[in-house]
């Protein structure tokens, strides 16, 4: 391989590369801007901030450990929701132009500590809300594989910097579906752990019983790789596991053996032919790779939007009373007292989705009718993790689209909350049942007038059954090319093409 | 309509946001949309279903409590606390009246 197709390499060949010594740094580092980026990101607007001097500085640091650290000179762009010093943390928000957090998220010293570099903050949907990055007060990112087409959302920068090949691993966040429904769209992995396994400390809260800190790669090895580095007790944040997290090394044992769900209901209406045509590849493939279908009802994700947008938005009200206009970020400059100077301030600085969601919010936990929307939706979840207890007494892991679409037009869901709230129905379950989730890519769409749109679906799994979930990404990472090209294939990414 | 425009005006005080005239009735029928949509979970039998606050820790045991004890690692100097202040004096956040001044 030439220098200069460095950027096409996964993580952990690029970290082996770096490790032995045939690769600096710096030039791993680089390999996403000097290649790839030129071509893409004016188009694409994956990357919210960014710093030449900043890498630069953290490639030297990393250096010092380039011979044993397991990500060794892996660049890694990570959503603008995870505080980092040396770059801007706004949140896709007006409410925080220009703010730097005085302190790393946890999850950010541990990159640096297993020698990946932090290459600058992805584009997102304001605070996370949204699920097309459209709600960005920095602008769209779109989607590589159609420029016309959103690259879903909320962590829709990262997931489309890692498609087109800015970087081999990204970090996102997912409250109900913010890394597993971009990942889709955009044709990559995405992992969201099982809920305290990756600290959330750093991580600006938008609904923090559901928020998990998620990964964006390629390959499912290299999921794996950051997973391992990443997850574990952290004493800054109360709400990670205690005990270690689950082994995750022998990520490519295989599915020999293991029984994975098959709740065709949830798709027998409202789902696109093409995601079905996914599911169903990806079931062949499991099953020849050794893996036996467990078909039964499962409940209709209608249940869970519901719960999820009274419980995320009682969370996010709350969270963002926070942003006031005193401590940091954006203040409105006319306020003759205190209490207009919130008001203004928050009003100008949140735009029309976040704002929405608080007043939703807020009236879900408003005297008199807290029982009624609040403590129902609290049952409701309850509820909820029984369904998905009860499944998973049946099966190891549980096939489910990750989004009910392929990726939509820019401006196609802008206007109607309820339908853009629906597109993450099969992802928000996850996030109220504390489970781990991972989107695994399966090849393009034929081309039938429009550009190949990336394919994908969600494989489920108890809570700790990361190993699973990548055992089954693994096999369709290998086997689901080998189904759709009609012959053994090397696991090369379907790389977008520009146009 | 679940919610009306009085309730707009209300929840947004409490929220500390303002709304403008011409978006109240429109805000009214977004978050309407949206909570009637919520009414689906009165479908749902929740005989038994305890609330659920926090997902997940169930199996492995409550959270844990930390020491009482200074946390040096997270302990910031008044000047980084201030840092990102849109104004501060001496070592203090800067804010516009609190109270009204009865005697100036």
């Amino acid at each position: 391989m030439s220098g200069a197709d460095v950027w096409r390499l996964s993580a952990t060949a690029l970290a082996a590369r770096v490790r032995a010594g045939d690769l600096a740094v710096a030039d791993a580092v680089e390999s996403g801007w000097r290649g790839p980026a030129a071509a893409w990101e004016a188009d694409v607007h994956a990357v919210a901030h960014t710093d030449p001097g900043a890498r630069a500085a953290a490639s030297s640091a990393a250096a010092r450990d380039r011979r044993t650290a397991p990500l060794a000179g892996v660049p890694v762009l990570v959503k603008d929701n995870l505080c980092t010093t040396d770059y801007p943390t706004t949140c896709g928000s007006r409410i925080l132009a220009g703010y730097r957090p005085p302190y790393d998220a946890t999850v950010i010293g541990r990159l640096r500590d297993h020698g990946a570099v932090v290459i600058g903050k992805g584009n997102m949907d304001e605070f996370a809300m949204g699920s097309s990055t459209e709600f960005s007060a920095y602008g769209p990112t779109r989607n590589p594989y159609d420029l016309g087409r959103v690259p879903g959302g909320s962590s829709g920068g990262p997931a489309a910097a890692v498609a087109y090949g800015l970087c081999p691993v990204g970090l996102g966040s997912d409250t109900g579906g913010s890394v597993r429904q971009p990942a889709a769209f955009c044709g990559v992995f995405g992992l969201k752990p099982t809920y305290g396994r990756l600290s959330r400390y750093g991580l600006v809260a938008f609904g923090s019983s559901l928020d998990q800190v998620g990964i964006f790669a390629r390959h499912a090895g290299d999921v794996a790789a950051t997973y391992a580095a990443l997850a574990g007790p952290d004493p800054h944040d109360a709400t990670t596991r205690q005990t270690p997290a689950p082994d995750v090394s022998r990520w490519d044992r295989g599915v020999a053996g293991l029984t994975f769900g098959w709740p065709a209901n949830l798709w027998r209406e409202g789902v696109e032919p093409d995601v079905v045509e996914g599911l169903e590849i990806a079931a062949v493939a499991l099953e020849r790779a050794g893996a036996r279908r467990v078909a039964f009802d499962f409940m209709p994700g209608e249940y869970a939007v519901a719960t999820y947008y009274l419980v995320a938005t009682a969370e996010a009200s709350s969270n963002l009373a926070r942003f006031d206009g005193v401590r940091y970020g954006f203040r409105h400059d006319d306020a003759p007292d205190v209490r207009a100077l919130y008001t203004r301030t928050r009003s100008a600085g949140f735009g029309p989705e976040v704002q929405r969601r608080i007043l939703l919010g807020t009236y879900a936990l408003s005297a008199g009718y807290y029982d009624a929307y609040y403590l129902t939706a609290q049952r409701a979840r309850t509820r909820i993790r029984r369904e998905y207890e009860a499944a998973f007494a049946r099966c190891d892991c549980m096939l489910m689209p990750a989004s009910p679409t392929l990726p939509f037009r820019l401006g196609e869901k802008t206007d109607d909350p309820l339908a853009m709230y629906l597109s993450d129905i099969f992802t928000i379950g996850a996030n109220l049942a504390g489970i781990p989730g991972l989107t695994v890519p399966v090849g393009l769409t034929g081309a039938n007038g429009r550009p190949p749109l990336p394919r994908a679906v969600q494989v489920l799994g108890p809570e700790d059954a990361e190993p699973v979930l990548l055992a089954a990404g693994r096999a369709l990472e290998v086997g689901g090319d080998t189904i759709r090209l009609g012959a053994a294939h090397d696991t090369e990414f379907a790389w977008p093409t520009k146009r | 309509m679940s919610i009306d425009r009085e309730d707009v005006k209300r929840i947004a005080e409490l929220a500390r946001l303002e709304i403008p005239e011409d978006r109240i009735e429109r805000t009214a029928r977004e978050l309407s949309a949206v909570l009637d949509y919520a009414a689906a979970l009165r479908r749902l039998d929740l005989e038994g279903c305890e609330p659920t606050v926090f997902a997940g820790l169930g199996a492995a045991g409550p959270a844990p409590l930390r020491a009482d004890a200074l946390d040096d690692v997270r302990r910031l100097t008044p000047e980084t606390a201030l840092a990102a202040a849109p104004e501060h004096e001496d070592d203090a956040f800067l804010v516009p009246p609190v109270v009204e001044n009865l005697n100036p």
